[in-house]
């Protein structure tokens, strides 16, 4: 009887890979526990064990083939005897996204990247750079690289550390290739004790270091709490302002996939509170790198909050020697007339998604992708909202206490006459994340919600 | 766990100078007059908040600071008028920051618990208990990774050796051999809770032999020994020997803070330190039975210390309140 070896999902967030190696050659007896490829995914290269006995009877994945989906049959395994010559996948090994539904229609954060390349022909009104520059498509996690190795070809003072960042390159591959190129004086793996490694790199940026700060996710930033607030982002203050923090406290924020509760937490709203801090959350790669840099030039502590769904999403970036973005000024991705959707981050997805549907409706709807969460650039948005006289937020976070609240109230102070309806805050919903595929669906904000939300600020 | 009684005399004064013996006591005698000075101040309202005093434990940093070069770094928990005194810093300002004045260190926004030297290396001044040593550290890391032979001091106390932070610190120091002396200013009570009360173990050094670091019990109310461990802390940690750990056995006469009612110790256990282990009386002793000083120079000294604390006091009275628009600056560099 033969047996199909399915593409495996190696990682939360992965939905395709690269068939990097095949191991074996068909005809081999292939016994359990052997491993007979080696898959390369976008955070790692890993090995693929056989899990049952038999012989390689055909390879339908040749090594070397790119963009093979999770689920899709790579090769078939035949018992002795059989006659593997005719063998062929039983569902078209080609249709990967049949093969793979629960990648695609139950697992929310998974299929929010896998339309994600929608937003990249959003136009963003108000380009960050020259028009005519030359562009190349960069995914996020590689922005984000460029961005410190650039960094840190121009400055010696500036160091990375944190957990996996140096042999293992990178738990998430941010800095793969980094310890080659600086060596270990400068890209530091730490013990897991991000209590203790986020106290010494304060103190280093107290001695004249700028350290960055690799958190594997935000999640386990809460140990670390204490050191961001109270020893980085007050020190300036306390000293009346003889020294203070310049580094970058990044990693992974929010929601992967399946991860459960503990690892899928949105912090933006609790350090967007803290004076002292300065707080970016990018979207695109182009701003994940002009972010990044401008983030490590700054003389305060930074928290960068990264995304790990969004890491291998790929963006166009301007191709120039130093590009940086400014903190504290917000991108209109698409202008509209009846609606104005602000987000950041992941929630630029949803936000983007239903600025389509709602297109499709006759309803025009302008996205601003706030980018940075302190300073946050207001006139941008009262701008849009004195214009469009509706407003929409959406965030993955929490309800209470929400960026969204603080933008609704703003609004409410600012623009109060402009204003046509309520404002309607999207976020993630008051719960604990969930493991299970339908529930994380639906605890999560989707983009469903916010076409709704805008829909009854419109009275359609 | 009372230090054992050993009385000034048996202190090793060889290799030690008339002229060091004098700046010991005086440097220990300005700490105690100056921290009298703020009890005051504090009990007329012109200190508020909270106010940690650091009489009776003069000689830990007094001896750790007589081992230090230009370029050495320190940082304390929030009982840090004395480190300030220690390391060179003008006591007006000290002053003047703990009744939050313009004139003050931190310009009057710091207070107490919160001063900071970037000209003299002083690093704070931090309140939450156990959070300097990590960032100790941290400023050991960067002498190490400028190329250096700088060497950082961070101190905490017998409460703070309990939190896991500092563990975590230890093993990085350690790994990666950072030239920082953890210094325990083991006072024997963690405000209220006594160290037997917190803690089975013997000594509180000897944690650090679990991260393979060296380290030594000293008795921080006899400045000749506290000065002798740093100095072979320092000469270990310049040679890039990585960190090393001192557990200075001291006492705090005065309360936590200046509302502790001190229910925890007798008076008699108080008193009995002050009679017979007093720093400051120890090194008076040395100077007169040696024959460095008479009991007219000594009343010279104690006279224009009095004048220096008395002058830092009026300072303080007479820098005015920070101006409102202070409130807004040095959020963001």
């Amino acid at each position: 009887m033969a047996i199909e070896l399915l593409m495996p999902a190696l990682s939360p967030t992965m939905e395709e890979g690269t068939l990097a190696k095949w191991l074996v050659k068909e005809g081999d007896t292939v016994k359990s526990g052997d491993i007979i490829a080696e898959i390369e995914t976008d955070k790692a290269t890993m090995e693929f064990e056989a899990v049952d006995e038999g012989i390689m009877g055909k390879i339908l994945v040749a090594e070397g083939t790119e963009g093979v989906k999770v689920n899709a049959a790579i090769a078939i395994l035949v018992e002795e005897g059989e006659d593997a010559s005719n063998l062929s996948a039983s569902e078209p090994a080609a249709a990967p996204a049949a093969a793979a539904p629960a990648a695609v229609e139950d697992a929310p954060a998974a299929s929010v990247p896998a339309k994600a390349a929608a937003p990249i022909v959003s136009k963003a009104v108000e380009p960050d750079y020259p028009e005519g520059t030359e562009m190349k498509s960069t995914t996020v996690r590689e922005a984000i690289r460029d961005a410190m190795s650039e960094e840190m070809r121009a400055d010696e003072n500036v160091f990375l550390m944190g957990e996996e960042v140096g042999e293992y390159q990178g738990a998430y591959k941010i800095s793969q290739g980094m310890l080659d190129e600086f060596g270990a004086k400068r890209v530091i793996d730490t013990p897991i004790t991000e209590h203790g490694f986020a106290g010494i790199a304060t103190g280093a940026s107290f001695g004249g270091l700028r350290p960055i700060v690799e958190f594997m996710t935000f999640n386990f930033a809460l140990q670390a709490i204490d050191h961001l607030i109270n020893s980085a982002a007050k020190t300036l203050y306390m000293s009346g302002g003889q020294m203070g923090a310049p580094m970058v406290f990044r990693g992974a924020n929010g929601a992967a996939a399946r991860v459960g509760a503990q690892h899928s937490h949105c912090f933006a709203a609790w350090y967007a509170q803290i004076p002292g801090l300065k707080v970016a959350m990018p979207y695109s790669a182009a701003d994940a790198k002009g972010l990044m840099k401008t983030a490590i030039r700054d003389n305060n502590p930074v928290i960068f909050l990264e995304n790990e769904i969004l890491y291998g999403k790929s963006f166009d970036v301007p191709v120039l020697d130093d590009f940086t973005i400014p903190f504290g000024k917000a991108r209109i991705w698409r202008e509209g007339s009846d609606v104005t959707i602000v987000s950041f981050g992941i929630g630029m997805t949803y936000a983007l998604e239903a600025a389509d549907k709602l297109a499709e409706e006759g309803i025009s709807a302008e996205v601003i992708d706030l980018r940075t969460l302190r300073p946050i650039d207001y006139d941008t948005v009262l701008t849009s909202v004195m214009k469009t006289n509706r407003c929409v937020t959406v965030e993955e976070g929490f309800p209470v206490g929400a960026i969204g609240n603080h933008l609704s109230a703003t609004i409410m102070e600012r623009a109060f006459d402009y204003l046509d309806a309520p404002v309607i805050n999207c976020t993630g919903k008051d719960v604990p994340m969930p493991y299970a595929a339908n529930l994380e669906k639906h605890a999560l904000i989707t983009t469903d919600e916010v076409v709704a939300a805008v829909k009854a600020v419109t009275y359609r | 766990m009372a230090p054992k009684k050993t009385t000034a005399n048996t202190a090793s004064t060889a290799n030690v100078s008339k002229d060091e013996l004098l700046k010991y006591y005086k440097d220990m005698l300005l700490i105690r007059r100056f921290e009298e000075k703020a009890g005051q101040l504090y009990g007329m309202g012109l200190i508020g908040g909270f106010c940690h005093l650091y009489i009776g434990q003069e000689a830990v940093v007094v001896g750790l600071e007589a081992a230090t070069k230009e370029g050495d770094k320190r940082i304390t928990s929030y009982r840090d008028h004395g480190h300030m005194l220690a390391c060179g810093m003008n006591p007006d300002g000290v002053m003047a920051e703990l009744t939050g004045r313009e004139g003050g260190y931190s310009k009057g926004k710091g207070g107490s618990m919160h001063m900071f030297s970037k000209e003299k290396h002083f690093y704070g001044g931090h309140g939450i208990v156990g959070a300097q040593v990590p960032l100790g550290a941290g400023l050991a890391f960067s002498d190490k990774y400028k190329g250096n032979d700088n060497v950082t001091f961070a101190y905490f106390g017998d409460g703070a050796a309990n939190q896991g932070q500092v563990y975590e610190t230890y093993n990085m120091a350690q790994l990666w051999d950072l030239p920082v002396i953890f210094v325990i200013e083991n006072n024997q009570y963690a405000m209220g809770t006594s160290v037997q009360r917190s803690t089975k173990s013997p000594s509180l050094w000897e944690r650090g032999a679990a991260y393979g670091i060296k380290g030594e019990e000293v008795d921080g109310m006899d400045v000749l020994a506290v000065k002798e461990a740093s100095e072979k802390a320092v000469a270990h940690c310049r040679a890039g020997k990585g960190p090393y750990i001192l557990e200075v056995k001291t006492y705090r006469y005065r309360g936590h803070s200046m509302s502790d009612p001190a229910k925890y110790r007798s008076r008699e256990e108080v008193q009995k330190m002050k009679d017979e282990r007093d720093p400051i009386e120890a090194v008076r002793s040395l100077l007169l039975t040696g024959n460095h000083a008479t009991e007219e120079d000594l009343k010279a000294i104690d006279k224009d210390i009095k004048v220096v604390v008395n002058a830092s006091a009026e300072f303080a009275k007479a820098s005015p309140e920070p101006a409102l628009e202070e409130l807004w600056t040095d959020i963001y560099a």
